[in-house]
C-alpha cells in the first residue's frame, strides 16, 4: 500500500509542492479535495520536495488535503475498444461509458529512429484543388493550417479527415469551444466514421493542464495502432492553446522566459509532437494535421514561427480560401511525378498566371492602362479563384487538372501558355 | 570496489539533475544516472559545494531522488578509427542502423552501442619503423578505407616525443589490436591500436600552423562559387526563415562540393529530411570517384525530438570527425543544419541551470561558444608538411527570418561568408534563394573581380530601377535604365538562379562557370539598340531562354555548341557593335 501525505506545502498556479520521499520523476499522483479527485503529475524533484502539475487545476485544493502516489507515469489503453470513445485530455470518458483500462502504454514515448523511418511516397487524395493539385498532401506528413481566428480551419480540417483514405483517425482537440467538439462529433458521425475514431477532447473550459496532455495522448494511440500497421491521420487543433499552455504552466515554474513570455524549449516540445509522424519502414503510418490560429495573425509570432520550422510546409487558409502563396508541401515533390505526366506542369503554370494576375491588380488600383494582356489575366484570375480557390469545390485530382487546361484554355492561346509542346499536343483541349 | 566517484540524486528538473556527491568530480565529465538496468549518460556543467548539476542525454522519467550516479572520470568522447565512414550515428555517436536492429522502431534509452565495429579486419601497412620518433598526430601506417588511404597516427593525447619500440608487420588486425608500442623519453611505454578517443569539445591542434584559408572550395553552385565563393578551410553560414531553401542548399552542397570528405550533422531539424539522405545517398554517385556518394560522407543525426542535451553535443561529434579526417591530409566540410537549434539547446540548459539570461534568454556565452565551433574550421600545414582542412557551413534558422537576433549576429562576426536566404527570392521561386545584395564573402571568387563588381553593380542599378518603377510605372521609366533592369534580370535568371533538382543545372563546375560568366558578362557590357520597351523586354525573353536552355544542356557535347552559336546571332542581331 502506498502512503498518503497529508500536508502540501506550496500550492501555486496549478502546482502544488508536497514533501514525500521515493517519489519518480513523470510520475503520477492522485490528489483528493473536498472537490473530488484529480490526478497530477511529478514534474519537479528537489531534495524531499516533490511539484506537481495537477491536472484539475488547483482551485479548491486545501493544505491538507491527500496526495497518493500511483507509482506510474501517465499511460493511455491501446486497445480497439478506443475506437468510436471520446476522452478528457485526462483520460477519462467523456461520454458517459466505462473507462478502458486494458493495454495499457506511457504516453510521450521514445523518438523513432531515423534509420526505420522511410521515404514517404503515398498521396493523401482530399478532393480539394488547392491541395490535390497544388501543394499535395502525404501519407506522414505533418501539416498545419495556418489561420486567424473565425476561419473555418476546424470544417477543413473536418472534411479532409472525411475524404482521406486513412485507416484511424484520432482527434486531439485543445481549448475548443463545446459547439465546435460537438461540430467534429456530428461530422464524424454523419460520415460514419465515428466507429473508426477516437476523441480526445479538451474544451476551453476545462482545466488548462488537460490541455497539455491531448497531443501525447492522441499520439500515443497513435503510434501503437500505427506499429499494427494502419495508416492514421491525427487532427490536432488547436496547437497555439496548447503552446499558451506550456507558457501558462512555464511562468508559474518560474521559467525565465525566451520570446514574448514563451518558455526557451517551445521548439522542442512542439518538435517532440510533430516528429511522431512518421512513416515506418515495415508498419503503418502517422499522418498529422494540425490547426494554428496566429494571433493577430502574425506568422512571425513564436508559435506559427516555430511551427514552421518543424512541420513539412504549411497551408494558409485567409478569407476562408487557402492561399495558393506562402502555402506549401515540401513532400509534394515526392509524389507529383508520380499521378499525372502533366500534374507538375498544370501546378508551377496556374500559379505563375496567378501571380501575374495578382501583380495586374495592383497595377490596375494604381491606375496605370490595361492592356490586352492584363485583360486576360483578370479573366484568368477570376475564373482560377473560382473554379480552384472556392473550399466549396470537391473534385477528384485528375477532374480538377482537367479543369485547369479547361480554364487555361479559355483564357490564353497555346503560345502564350509557356507549355511543352508534348504535353500541349496531349492535354489542351480540342476547340469545337 | 569502493565507488569513490559516485554520487546520488537530490533533484530532477526536466534533463537536469542535481547530484550530491562526496570526493570530486570535474568539469564536462560523463556519468551515468542509474536506473535499474538502464545507465542513463549525462555530463557535469556546473558545480557548486558538494553538489553539481548534470544534463542528461535521455528523458529523466523515472529517476528518483536517491538514486545513484556513477561519474567515469572522463569526459564526453568519441571514438575515432577506421570505418567512420557511411556511418549514421545520432549526436553521441550512437550507430543508428545497430540500434534499430537491436531495439526495433524506437530509441530505447541508455541504449549505448560501440561507434565502430571492433570485429571487423583492416589491412594494416606500416609506414614508420622501430627507433623512429614520433609526435601525437604522426602517420604509423595506413589501412584503406574505402577509396580512401586512412591513416593510423600516434594518438592525439600522447604528449611531447614518443619513440617507436614495436610496430606490427603489414596484415590483418581489429581496431583494438595492439598495432605499434611507443616509448617516452621517462621510459613510459603505451600500447597503440587503429582506434582512439578524443573529447568531442576540446580541438584536436595536433598540426603545425593554421594558414590563411585561400583556394576556393567548388561547391559548383553558380551564384556561391562566382559571387559568394567559400575558401577550403574556410566558414559559411547559411541563415534564412523556413522555406527558404536552407536544407536543400545544404542537401546541394553536401552532394556537389568539392571536398574529400562530406559530414552531415543534422542538429535538431526534421528526420524526414535526414532520411532522404540516409536512403538516397547510397543510390547517388559521387561524380568525381564514381563511387557511392556514402563513401565520403558521415551523417550525424540528432532531429528535433531526440534528447536535447545530445543535440548540444552533435555539432562537437561532428567537427571532431572532422578534424580527424583532416588531420590525414584531407579536406573536410561540415555542414550543420541547424546551429539556432544547437543555440536553444544551450538556451534550454542555461534556463534550468536558473542562470542570468541574455538577449532573448539565450545565455551570455552564447557568442563565445558559436565563435569557439567555427575556429574550429582552418586550414592547416600538418607536422609532415601536407595539408589538410576543415571547413564548416552552419544554417541559421533566426525566429521569424529576422536576422537581427543573437545567434545570426554572433555567427555573422565570426564567418568569412554570409549567404542570406531571402523570403522574398524564395517567393518569387528564385533558388538558390541567396541573397545576392545582402549577402558577402571574405574569399576569392574564381572569375575575375572587376567583372563580378560591374556585375555586382549592375545588380544594385537594377534593383533601384526597379523599386523606381513600381512607383513611376514604366511608362515614365527611361529606356536605358529599363535596359539596365532587364540586364539583372537576365543575370539573375540565367547565372544567379540554378535548378537543384536537374541532372545538369544542378552542378556548374569551375570551367564551366568560368566559361558561361564570360558570356554572361559580356552580354552585361553589351550596348544594344531597342525600338521601344516591348521590343527591349522581348529580346531579352528570348535571349534568357535560349541561355536556360544552354544552361540544361550538357557542358562540351553538340547540343551546348549549337545552342551557343545561335545565342551569338542573338547577341549580333542587336548589339550596337
Amino acid at each position: 500500500m502506498r502512503k498518503v501525505y497529508h500536508r502540501i506545502i506550496q500550492i501555486a498556479g496549478n502546482v502544488i509542492t508536497v514533501e514525500a520521499d521515493d517519489v519518480a520523476y513523470n510520475d503520477l499522483a492522485e490528489v483528493k479535495s473536498a472537490r473530488g479527485t484529480s490526478l497530477a503529475q511529478v514534474i519537479r524533484l528537489l531534495d524531499n520536495k516533490v511539484y506537481l502539475q495537477v491536472f484539475a487545476g488547483s482551485r479548491g485544493i486545501s493544505t491538507g488535503d491527500e496526495v497518493r502516489f500511483l507509482g506510474y507515469p501517465m499511460r493511455v489503453s491501446s486497445s480497439e475498444d478506443l475506437l468510436g470513445r471520446v476522452f478528457t485530455g485526462g483520460g477519462v470518458p467523456k461520454d458517459n461509458r466505462p473507462a478502458i483500462l486494458e493495454n495499457l502504454i506511457e504516453i510521450g514515448g521514445p523518438s523513432v529512429n531515423p534509420a526505420k523511418r522511410i521515404i514517404p511516397r503515398n498521396m493523401i487524395r482530399t478532393g480539394i484543388p488547392m491541395i490535390d493539385v497544388f501543394n499535395t498532401l502525404v501519407e506522414s506528413q505533418k501539416l498545419p493550417i495556418f489561420s486567424v481566428a473565425g476561419e473555418p480551419y476546424n470544417q477543413l480540417l473536418a472534411r479532409i479527415a472525411m475524404q482521406a483514405e486513412v485507416d484511424i483517425i484520432i482527434l486531439g482537440g485543445m481549448g475548443l469551444k463545446h459547439d465546435d467538439y460537438l461540430f467534429f462529433r456530428n461530422t464524424l458521425d454523419e460520415h460514419g466514421a465515428l466507429s473508426r475514431s477516437v476523441i480526445f477532447m479538451h474544451t476551453a473550459s476545462d482545466p488548462v493542464v488537460e490541455c497539455l496532455l491531448v497531443p501525447d495522448m492522441a499520439l500515443a494511440v497513435a503510434e501503437s495502432y500505427a506499429l499494427k500497421g494502419k495508416r492514421v491521420l491525427v487532427l490536432l487543433t488547436d496547437m497555439t492553446n496548447f503552446a499558451d499552455a506550456l507558457k501558462e504552466i512555464a511562468i508559474t515554474m518560474e521559467q525565465i522566459p525566451s520570446n514574448r513570455g514563451y518558455p526557451g524549449d517551445l521548439y522542442s516540445q512542439l518538435a517532440s509532437r510533430y516528429e511522431k509522424a512518421v512513416d515506418f519502414d515495415g508498419a503503418g503510418s502517422i499522418t498529422v494535421l494540425a490547426a494554428t490560429t496566429m494571433p493577430g495573425d502574425d506568422v512571425t509570432h513564436p508559435i506559427p514561427d516555430n511551427t514552421g520550422y518543424i512541420t513539412e510546409g504549411q497551408f494558409y487558409l485567409r478569407h476562408g480560401r487557402i492561399e495558393p502563396f506562402g502555402s506549401l508541401s515540401r513532400l509534394k515533390q515526392q509524389v507529383n511525378s508520380k499521378t499525372r505526366s502533366d500534374h507538375r506542369t498544370i501546378m508551377d503554370t496556374m500559379i505563375r498566371f496567378y501571380a501575374d494576375y495578382k501583380e495586374t491588380l495592383e497595377k490596375r488600383s494604381m491606375g496605370f492602362q490595361m492592356s490586352k494582356w492584363d485583360e486576360k489575366l483578370l479573366k484568368y484570375g477570376d475564373l482560377f479563384e473560382a473554379r480552384m480557390m472556392d473550399l466549396s469545390v470537391n473534385i477528384p485530382l485528375e477532374d480538377a487538372l482537367n479543369l485547369g487546361w479547361k480554364t487555361l484554355a479559355e483564357c490564353f492561346d497555346t503560345t502564350e501558355a509557356g507549355i511543352k509542346s508534348d504535353l500541349i499536343k496531349e492535354y489542351w483541349p480540342k476547340a469545337e | 570496489m569502493q565507488d569513490s566517484n559516485s554520487g546520488k540524486i537530490v533533484g530532477v528538473n526536466g534533463n537536469m539533475l542535481t547530484v550530491e556527491f562526496d570526493t570530486q568530480v570535474t568539469q564536462n565529465e560523463v556519468a551515468y544516472a542509474i536506473l535499474g538496468e538502464d545507465r542513463l549518460k549525462s555530463e557535469v556543467i556546473r558545480v557548486r559545494g558538494n553538489r553539481a548539476d548534470l544534463q542528461v542525454y535521455e528523458s529523466t522519467a523515472g529517476l528518483k531522488v536517491g538514486d545513484k550516479i556513477e561519474f567515469t572520470d572522463e569526459l564526453l568522447s568519441v571514438e575515432l578509427g577506421p570505418g567512420l565512414l557511411t556511418q549514421v550515428y545520432d549526436g553521441l555517436q550512437n550507430p543508428l542502423n545497430e540500434l534499430a536492429e537491436q531495439s526495433g522502431f524506437f530509441l530505447k534509452r541508455g541504449v549505448y552501442l560501440p561507434a565502430l565495429d571492433y570485429e571487423r579486419e583492416w589491412a594494416f601497412t606500416p609506414s614508420a619503423k622501430i627507433g623512429d620518433k614520433l609526435n601525437a598526430g604522426d602517420k604509423i601506417g595506413s589501412v584503406p578505407e574505402g577509396i580512401f588511404d586512412h591513416c593510423i597516427m600516434l594518438p592525439f593525447s600522447f604528449r611531447e616525443t614518443w619513440t617507436l619500440v614495436d610496430v606490427k608487420a603489414a596484415g590483418s588486425y581489429k581496431i583494438r589490436d595492439v598495432i605499434a608500442v611507443a616509448q617516452n623519453e621517462k621510459g613510459e611505454k603505451r600500447d597503440i591500436s587503429m582506434m582512439q578517443e578524443w573529447p568531442v569539445k576540446i580541438p584536436i591542434s595536433c598540426y603545425k600552423e593554421k594558414l590563411i584559408p585561400a583556394e576556393t572550395l567548388i561547391t559548383q553552385q553558380r551564384i556561391i562559387d562566382t559571387f559568394f565563393p567559400v575558401a577550403v578551410g574556410g566558414t559559411f553560414c547559411t541563415p534564412g526563415p523556413f522555406g527558404a531553401g536552407k536544407t536543400v542548399l545544404q542537401h546541394a552542397l553536401s552532394r556537389y562540393a568539392e571536398a574529400d570528405i562530406v559530414i552531415v550533422a543534422a542538429c535538431g531539424e526534421r528526420a524526414g529530411e535526414v532520411v532522404e539522405i540516409l536512403r538516397e545517398f547510397p543510390h547517388l554517385d559521387d561524380p568525381k570517384t564514381g563511387r557511392s556518394l556514402m563513401e565520403r560522407s558521415i551523417i550525424i543525426c540528432n532531429t528535433s525530438s531526440m534528447p536535447v542535451a545530445a543535440r548540444e553535443a552533435s555539432v562537437y561529434t561532428a567537427v571532431t570527425l572532422a578534424e580527424y579526417y583532416r588531420q590525414m591530409g584531407l579536406n573536410c566540410l561540415l555542414l550543420a543544419d541547424s546551429t539556432s537549434r544547437w543555440a536553444q539547446a544551450l538556451r534550454e540548459m542555461s534556463g534550468r541551470l536558473e542562470e542570468i539570461p541574455g538577449e532573448e534568454a539565450f545565455p551570455a556565452y552564447l557568442e563565445s561558444l558559436i565563435a569557439g565551433f567555427y575556429e574550429r574550421a582552418g586550414l592547416v600545414k600538418l607536422n609532415d608538411g601536407r595539408n589538410g582542412s576543415v571547413t564548416i557551413g552552419g544554417a541559421v534558422s533566426p525566429a521569424g527570418g529576422n536576422f537581427e537576433e543573437p545567434v545570426t549576429q554572433a555567427t555573422l562576426k565570426v564567418v568569412g561568408a554570409f549567404l542570406g536566404l531571402s523570403r522574398e527570392r524564395s517567393d518569387a521561386r528564385r533558388f538558390p534563394a541567396i541573397h545576392p545584395l545582402d549577402s558577402w564573402s571574405h574569399y576569392e571568387s574564381i572569375v575575375d573581380g572587376k567583372k563580378i563588381e560591374s556585375a555586382r553593380q549592375l545588380l544594385r542599378r537594377g534593383n533601384e530601377v526597379n523599386q523606381m518603377m513600381k512607383v513611376i510605372g514604366e511608362e515614365g521609366t527611361h529606356i536605358d535604365d529599363f535596359v539596365i533592369y532587364l540586364k539583372s534580370e537576365f543575370l539573375d535568371y540565367v547565372y544567379l538562379q540554378q535548378n537543384t533538382f536537374d541532372e545538369v543545372d544542378g552542378a556548374t563546375d569551375k570551367d564551366r562557370q568560368t566559361y558561361v560568366f564570360n558570356k554572361v558578362s559580356r552580354i552585361l557590357d553589351t550596348s544594344f539598340k531597342f525600338e521601344g520597351k516591348d521590343e527591349a523586354r522581348r529580346y531579352f525573353l528570348e535571349l534568357r531562354q535560349m541561355f536556360i536552355d544552354w544552361n540544361y544542356a550538357a557542358f562540351g557535347t553538340d547540343k551546348f555548341k549549337q545552342i551557343e552559336n545561335g545565342l551569338e546571332d542573338k547577341i549580333k542581331e542587336r548589339s550596337n557593335a
